[in-house]
């Protein structure tokens, strides 16, 4: 660790304080990096930090399953420490780094390396290591050497494991070692070089798409290979109807597999793209309301058990390029939760659950895995917290969001909830949605 | 008389009485065409670019000759030889030619949206869609249909001619920018469009597309055809994966002189070019009398000029002049 001063003390006070374990009024009184009291009208003596959370929400730090830094080689994009300040200022305390950098995360040297760059950064960085080495496809990681430097999740993201039978040993290996493999369900010979969802949009605007069934081959293929190996499989950003529907008759027949959604799956159809802005290109592609409704479904009913950002920056020129050409992904890190607040008729402690313990578990950052993240907010816990006024309305302004790239769809659209403070280890790194350093 | 858009990117971006407005029009400059000295004043002073980041020597030349024969300062960037090959952006480009200062920029590219992207960027210019992608190529269906209006012989302002009028479309129609600008404009004028292709070269979805009927027949249709449009199989886009071999292709759907003759005799056979004889049209059908292809051609540097000058506007019309 870098030489830091420790933090002073914190009361969090005034706030309602909610967890995986209920809800109840509560100052929280936070000292060396970890929760010491929780009560009514805690006393604050001289230098204590207050965080005022008068009508807000007092909650374990969200976590994002699925980020992209694209730290090392895209740093024009972003940087571990300008996406750690865009995590830290959308209220996670944590987030799932994609191997899908230059070079790939599929070495011990390279996952060292972004912890090193993650180092004093505003959130905490867990690395997802690739499946296949250069997520080529074609030969397996050494998936033991990097779960020996806490590895806990593999994925190939920006491209599925096409070999099923390569997929399949993957499966069979990681059950050994203990660690979930997400996949990105994306059949290259049906999704060939589609660049928005294949149906009615496409073919008005003339843009190759790919086929709702590019997804769903992929899901319905993997769930029979979690089944056959009992290999752990987290399904990354599920879009379509079809695919939640898989996942739901899988889990009820107690196949161990896990699924996320991205924010703009329940918030964006892809009508979206009719102005070819390709801001609004990403993969898996904007789809038509019924499958837009149907991942709101999926999270009322519990088949989806994260949201995740898939928070993918890219620079300015890129995204000025023909549809087409320019590459696929959006920012998400700052808007998930209001996106989440504002858009779906979930309970607020039901969308702290989506974004917060039920990822950290899924990535083995809870307690329950000897982790820090995703609460619940108890004496002697870690002081990852958020503190959310869920009522308040903000409106999305790229030039003030804190990545370095500025490719939010959501440009000028107003939100109701935001992130008011952010704590980390017990440092309030976001104060009235400032990040502190 | 309504509104003439400010740029011409889609074919749904004209009405039945805008469409009626550019085939009223470019039976002025079609005179103005067949003069000894074909060329008006209408555009002096004006400057017109063509951005061609794919390559068409034809619509180019079209397009060239259009802006010339009305005067018009025209600027020719070709994405070969200009700085676009050194890597300069789409974005950058625009804005040099915007700097430079243009009434009009008429743009092809192989990506769909491109012409769209453009005219969200510029201010006041002009954009025509010279054809982008897979997506729209407005000019060519307004040829097409000045062609069959000619070939109808109806009157003057006439575009009653096209109420019911049985278009039959055959061909690739999943990759045409042409034939997604000819269904829209038919329709906008009352025809009956009838799509005839493979169901691998049909869009994957027809939801919300004016067709009146889909089939994979073409003997079935074709004494049921007042004009036929023949598409070419877009080998260049990847269309030889759609079907098992163009000898294959050619049987089900070439027009053959055969198919010819179940026509009805006054039917009309249109092809966008370039054609690819022996694939999707015999060599004989191209020469018969019913075949328009060359008009076609002729008649789009009149379009071309009519659009132009409704887009540009103020410029006074010779002929309009006189009447």
């Amino acid at each position: 660790m870098t030489d830091r001063t420790d933090p002073p003390d914190l009361v969090v006070r005034g706030g309602t304080v909610v967890d995986a374990t209920g809800s109840r009024r509560a100052d929280v009184r936070v000292s060396g990096g970890a929760v010491v009291e929780l009560g009514e009208g805690l006393d604050v003596p001289a230098g204590t930090t207050v965080l005022d959370a008068g009508g807000c929400v007092v909650a374990p730090g969200l976590v994002d399953l699925h980020t992209h830094l694209r730290e090392p080689g895209r740093e024009e994009a972003e940087t571990v420490a300008t996406g750690t300040r865009a995590a830290a200022l959308g209220g996670f305390t944590a987030v799932v780094a994609m191997p899908n950098t230059d070079p790939p995360l599929d070495s011990a040297e390279s996952v060292r390396n972004v912890y090193a760059l993650a180092d004093g950064a505003l959130a905490q960085v867990a690395v997802a290591g690739a499946i296949t080495v250069g997520r080529a496809g074609e030969r397996l990681a050494p998936m033991a050497e990097l779960a020996a430097l806490g590895v806990r999740l593999f994925t190939d993201d920006g491209d599925g494991v096409q070999s099923a039978g390569l997929m399949r040993r993957a499966l069979q290996y990681a059950t050994g070692l203990g660690v979930v493999l997400g996949q990105h369900c994306e059949d290259r010979s049906l999704a060939g070089g589609g660049t928005m969802h294949e149906g009615e949009w496409s073919s008005r605007l003339g843009l190759p798409g790919q086929p709702a069934e590019a997804e769903e081959v992929m899901v319905a293929r993997d769930i029979a290979l979690a089944r056959a190996t009992g290999g752990r499989v987290h399904f990354l950003h599920l879009s379509t109807a079809g695919s939640l529907d898989l996942v739901r008759r899988a889990r009820a027949e107690g196949v161990p597999v896990t699924a996320e959604v991205a924010p703009h799956h329940f918030t964006l159809t892809d009508d979206c793209t009719a102005g070819y802005d390709p801001v609004f290109k990403v993969n898996p592609p904007l789809r038509p309301r019924g499958d837009v409704d149907a991942v709101k479904r999926a999270l009322a009913d519990g088949t989806a058990d994260a949201i995740a950002t898939d928070h993918a920056p890219h620079a300015p020129e890129l995204k000025d390029l023909p549809f087409d050409q320019a590459p696929p992904g959006m920012l998400g890190l700052q808007t998930a939760l209001a996106l989440a607040v504002t858009e779906l008729d979930l309970p607020l402690d039901r969308i702290l659950a989506l974004l917060s313990w039920q990822p950290a578990a899924i990535a083995k950052l809870d307690p329950a895995h000897g982790g820090t993240q995703g609460g619940p907010v108890a004496q002697g816990a870690p002081a990852n917290l958020v503190v959310v006024d869920p009522t308040a309305t903000w409106t999305v302004d790229p030039t003030a969001l804190a990545s370095r790239s500025r490719n939010t769809p959501y440009a000028g659209r107003t939100l109701t909830g935001r992130v008011r403070h952010t704590v980390l280890a017990g440092e309030p790194v976001v104060i009235d949605a400032e990040a502190q350093r | 008389m309504t509104g003439f858009p400010t740029h011409l990117l889609s074919m749904d971006d004209l009405d039945a009485g805008s469409i009626a407005q550019v085939l009223r029009v470019t039976d002025s400059f079609a005179e103005v065409g067949r003069r000894a000295n074909p060329k008006v004043p209408t555009l002096r002073g004006r400057t017109v670019a063509t951005l061609f980041f794919e390559d068409s020597t034809r619509t180019r030349m079209s397009f060239e000759t259009a802006a010339k024969r009305m005067s018009a300062d025209v600027l020719s960037f070709a994405a070969g030889s200009s700085s676009v090959k050194k890597g300069e952006s789409l974005r950058d480009t625009i804005e040099t030619i915007q700097a430079i200062g243009m009434d009009a920029v008429i743009i092809r590219h192989s990506s769909s949206g491109v012409p769209a992207r453009v005219a969200q960027w510029v201010d006041n210019c002009a954009v025509v869609n010279a054809g982008d992608g897979w997506h729209q190529h407005p000019t060519q269906a307004l040829l097409d249909l000045y062609t069959v209006r000619q070939s109808l012989g109806g009157g003057d302002e006439g575009t009653d001619a096209f109420q019911g009028l049985r278009v039959t479309i055959v061909g690739d129609i999943r990759h045409s920018r042409v034939a997604r600008s000819q269904i829209t404009a038919y329709a906008a004028l009352g025809a009956e469009v009838t799509l005839v292709a493979p169901a691998t070269l049909l869009p994957p979805s027809l939801e919300g597309w004016p067709v009146a009927s889909v089939s994979h027949d073409l003997d079935r249709v074709l004494d049921r055809t007042d004009v036929i449009s023949l598409l070419r199989l877009q080998s260049e886009r990847g269309s030889g994966d759609y079907v098992p071999t163009m000898r294959e292709y050619s049987t089900g759907y070439a027009l053959t002189a055969r198919r010819a003759l179940q026509l009805p005799p006054d039917a009309i056979i249109l092809h966008p070019g370039p054609m690819v004889r022996g694939v999707e049209i015999a060599s004989e059908v191209a020469e018969l009398p019913s075949a328009r292809i060359t008009d076609q051609v002729g008649n789009g540097v009149a379009v071309r000029m009519a659009v132009l000058f409704l887009l540009l506007g103020q410029g006074t019309l010779e002929s309009e002049r006189h009447d």
